[in-house]
């Protein structure tokens, strides 16, 4: 076999997103070696998509806002499938985290009285985004990753992972190559955190970068980890959806926080319609028009516009207008804030301003958008223990999108900043304990010659396949068959096409050589994407119910047996096993949040 | 809309290389990017280029479209193609090439890590509190999604390679947004005049024009800090005292 170099680290994090930046402070602080591998350039994760803001208590708007509510508002919006002791620790840390990050030098919008100011968002009951206009992710990457540079770790920038390296039980190394030459790269660690983010490229319409190919997820799965919940995909509401260069594109929710309103064709509010009003939340939401205006300027008295439910009721309610004929000329629906007046708009939400204006010819000052649900986050992944972050496979910790546990059957918005600071952080930690407890060992030549094998096969494979083609029919399969609204019918046939493909795959060819070639780079990833949206779907035929982001048409309902069960799904040979595990009873303290009706229409 | 487009890529690396030409289909709203893109799926898949989210905010695909520094994502294809219904597209002239449209920007990595981070007096009450009258003009310089645009058509860094000897606008941005935290108690002055070079950039705001967050680069940044620095090196009065004292700095 080819020559290739092999690195050293205490502790090896993959992905540099904000989960995997944080994750590194903490390795670096605590005085070991840290290796950081980014698919991209630095700073480029998804992170940088991140619009609205990190949810967390700091209760600068002058509401009762505390910890408590953070984590039943968190709860509820998961619809119970969330591990109580994960959202505990984040709902509890998140506060902390986020004034740490300011400390590093991020720079957040302000209250008058010089604290952060915390904007509204769908389910949370108090306004708790902390935010830096409508572009908070970049803030939140950058200032990490100086924090990060400042700490002297070796980055491994371009290099994608392909395979993790055990001895026995345990994870003790990396494989993979560096895109700009091709060659090959390994790792030794003691430990490794995955941070790799989440799997929306496998959807034809999506919010989601190139990068999200499921990563890291796979690398876990195949290395004997258990994944968790990977049914639940979220949808996220408000996708442009014109011109078709930009379908898929993220509106952030703070359009709806800042008084952004949903129409139909007929000019409705359809988001008042009781209909799509579900019984956690009645009561709770502006039932006139009238009250939902006087709420944008008096927070305190008067009750939030139903446009601010959680992101999977006003995805179905979309859907639904779309579906009766009520949607709008390109087929979504409108949103609008143009009465809340140019100025307004560019300094609250400049970056939407901008995306319009330069890809849709909209000037959202004075036109509504036309929004439809785009993919948007997988609160499903890898199962991860919630003080350390550890994996069910010794050595491995996962923390942020790629990981499960925190965000049950559906995210709330802002949840996910605050997600990969805390966990990031206690990842980090996990790995770093672990890391001075564990040896370094040697990489198994046989593991690294098989992926090698895998990785060059697309050379020299005879095939005519083409891994942008498989990508292609993948999207729209997944399109079709695994979207929003889900089906017994849709979902066999989706994985009939998986399966299909996953044949059609070992076929793949590809030309040129291995100097940067993104064909290749593709026909790679597209085996990740395959196996990730085949666990998707079956995961998705098994829970035979409608939880959060599991929408079955078929099974319309909530089931108490379900709220009670998450999905793990193992590898064993080539085949996926499903198997249920009980979601962890919240202990009384937490219990008594809630009122017992709630508890008992989980 | 023209139904078909010719891109004209340059292919090569570090060897050299030449344009060649490709007919793509078009559709609504498409960019350069998505041309490009559309190419790899279709007839070349090996045509290297950088992107990530494809929504203007990460600041990977960076080009030069028609000789102008461009974010292919944000450029649409009916605004670049010439009346024949081309349009050429080249890597970054400024940074050395990997191949096609790659460019090696390890550079700005590095010098990234010279500048010193915020730091605040252990005395400051936590947590902070400051106006957002205070903090607006940083943030305009963190709008920065590090595209380095701004850095392939500065004169200093383009034409004259003088990457020994200035930061480029990019860093003298984050300078700005490190000098002008109301909080940060470090003295940048020193640095700033010496190893950043803030005195090489000669105002022609080529910068300021093909930044794509529309960052007052020079307006807001540079000119601040060149006059920072003058006030402790070139005010006569402070010179004077210096050479009385014998000390250097102020």
């Amino acid at each position: 076999m080819e020559s290739f170099e092999t690195f050293e680290h205490d502790v090896l994090v993959i992905g540099a997103g904000g989960a995997g930046l944080r994750a590194a402070i903490s390795v670096l602080e605590a005085g070991l070696s840290c290796g950081i591998v980014c698919k991209s350039l630095l700073g480029k994760a998804h992170t940088v998509m991140a619009e609205g803001g990190a949810a967390a208590a700091l209760g600068n708007m002058g509401e009762p806002d505390s910890w408590e509510v953070h984590f039943r508002d968190t709860m509820i919006g998961g619809q119970f499938l969330a591990n109580p002791r994960t959202v505990e620790i984040f709902a509890k840390e998140a506060p902390e985290r986020v004034l740490e990050l300011e400390q590093y030098g991020a720079v957040f919008d302000r209250t008058p009285e010089g604290l952060i100011s915390e904007r509204p968002f769908g389910g949370h009951t108090y306004r708790r985004l902390n935010h830096v206009g409508d572009r908070t992710g970049l803030e939140l990457i950058r200032t990490l990753q100086d924090k990060v540079v400042s700490l002297n770790p070796t980055v491994y920038m371009e290099t994608t992972i392909t395979r993790l390296i055990k001895e026995g039980d345990r994870v003790v190394g990396a494989f993979g190559y560096r895109r700009g030459s091709g060659r090959f790269v390994a790792f030794r660690a003691k430990a490794v955190v995955l941070a790799t983010g989440g799997w929306g490229r496998m959807y034809k319409y999506t919010s989601n970068s190139w990068e999200s190919t499921g990563d890291g997820a796979m690398l876990a799965y195949e290395a004997g980890a258990a994944l968790q919940d990977m049914e639940m995909v979220q949808f996220h509401p408000t996708g442009m959806i014109w011109p078709p260069g930009v379908r898929g594109l993220l509106v952030t929710e703070g359009v709806r926080g800042d008084g952004g309103v949903l129409r139909n064709n007929r000019g409705e509010r359809f988001m008042f319609n009781p209909e799509y009003m579900p019984d956690n939340y009645k009561g709770k939401f502006a039932e006139t028009e009238e009250e939902a205006a006087k709420w944008l300027d008096d927070k305190k008295n008067y009750r939030r516009p139903p446009e601010l439910l959680p992101r999977d009721v006003v995805s179905r309610a979309i859907y639904k207008e779309v579906l009766a004929g009520r949607g709008s000329e390109h087929g979504g629906v409108y949103l609008d804030i143009t009465h809340r007046g140019a100025d307004f708009i560019k300094r609250r939400l400049p970056s939407m301003y901008e995306q319009f204006m330069a890809l849709g010819e909209v000037d959202i000052t004075k036109q509504p958008m036309e929004v439809y649900p785009t993919i948007h986050y997988t609160m499903g992944g890898i199962r991860a223990e919630p003080e350390t972050c550890a994996t069910t496979v010794p050595g491995l910790f996962a923390a942020g999108e790629c990981a499960a546990g925190l965000h049950g059957a559906n995210r709330l918005g802002g949840n996910s900043l605050t997600d990969i600071l805390v966990f990031g952080k206690r990842a980090g930690e996990g790995a770093a304990a672990y890391a001075k407890t564990a040896s370094f060992a040697p990489l198994d030549q046989a593991q690294i010659e098989a992926e090698a094998a895998v990785l060059l096969d697309p050379f020299i494979n005879p095939g005519r396949e083409s891994p942008y083609e498989i990508t292609r029919e993948l999207q729209e399969a997944m399109q079709e068959g695994a979207m929003i609204a889900r089906t017994e019918e849709g979902l066999t046939a989706c994985l009939q096409k998986v399966l299909e493909l996953q044949e059609r795959a070992r076929n793949i060819h590809v030309e040129g050589d291995r100097h940067y070639n993104p064909g290749w780079h593709t026909a790679r990833d597209i085996r990740f994407m395959l196996k990730t949206s085949e666990i998707i779907v079956r995961c998705a035929l098994e829970r035979k119910e409608s939880r959060g982001a599991q929408w079955r048409l078929d099974y319309p309902n909530k089931d108490p047996e379900w709220a009670r069960k998450n999905i793990l799904a193992f590898k064993e040979g080539d085949a996926v096993r499903l198997e249920t595990a009980p979601v962890p009873e919240m202990p009384e303290h937490l219990a008594a949040l809630f009122d017992e009706e709630t508890l008992r229409k989980r | 809309m023209r139904r078909t487009i010719t891109l004209k890529i340059y292919r090569g690396d570090a060897n050299g290389g030449e344009e060649k030409s490709y007919e793509v289909e078009t559709f609504p709203g498409m960019v350069v990017l998505d041309a490009v893109r559309q190419i790899q799926e279709r007839q070349d898949s090996s045509i290297a280029v950088r992107w990530n989210c494809k929504a203007a905010k990460c600041g990977s695909c960076s080009a030069e479209i028609n000789g102008l520094p461009r974010l292919m994502c944000k450029s649409r294809v009916e605004d670049y193609a010439d009346e024949n219904g081309v349009i050429r597209v080249h890597p970054l002239k400024t940074f050395p090439l990997i191949k096609d449209l790659v460019t090696d920007v390890s550079w700005n990595y590095e010098k990234a890590k010279q500048i010193p981070p915020l730091t605040v007096s252990p005395d400051t009450p936590r947590p902070f509190r400051m106006q957002q009258m205070d903090v607006e003009r940083l943030q305009q310089f963190r709008m920065c999604i590090e595209c380095f645009l701004c850095q392939d058509v500065c004169h200093v860094l383009r034409d004259h390679n003088r990457k020994d000897g200035y930061f480029g606008p990019r860093f003298m941005v984050k300078i700005a947004s490190l000098d002008m935290h109301p909080l940060d108690i470090v003295d940048r002055r020193v640095q700033l005049r010496n190893e950043a070079g803030v005195g090489y950039c000669n105002i022609t705001k080529c910068c300021e024009e093909v930044c794509p967050e529309h960052i007052h680069i020079t307006d807001d940044a540079i000119i601040p800090l060149k006059e920072r620095v003058a006030d402790v090196y070139f005010d006569p009065v402070r010179a004077l005292l210096r050479r009385l004292r014998g000390k250097k700095g102020a």
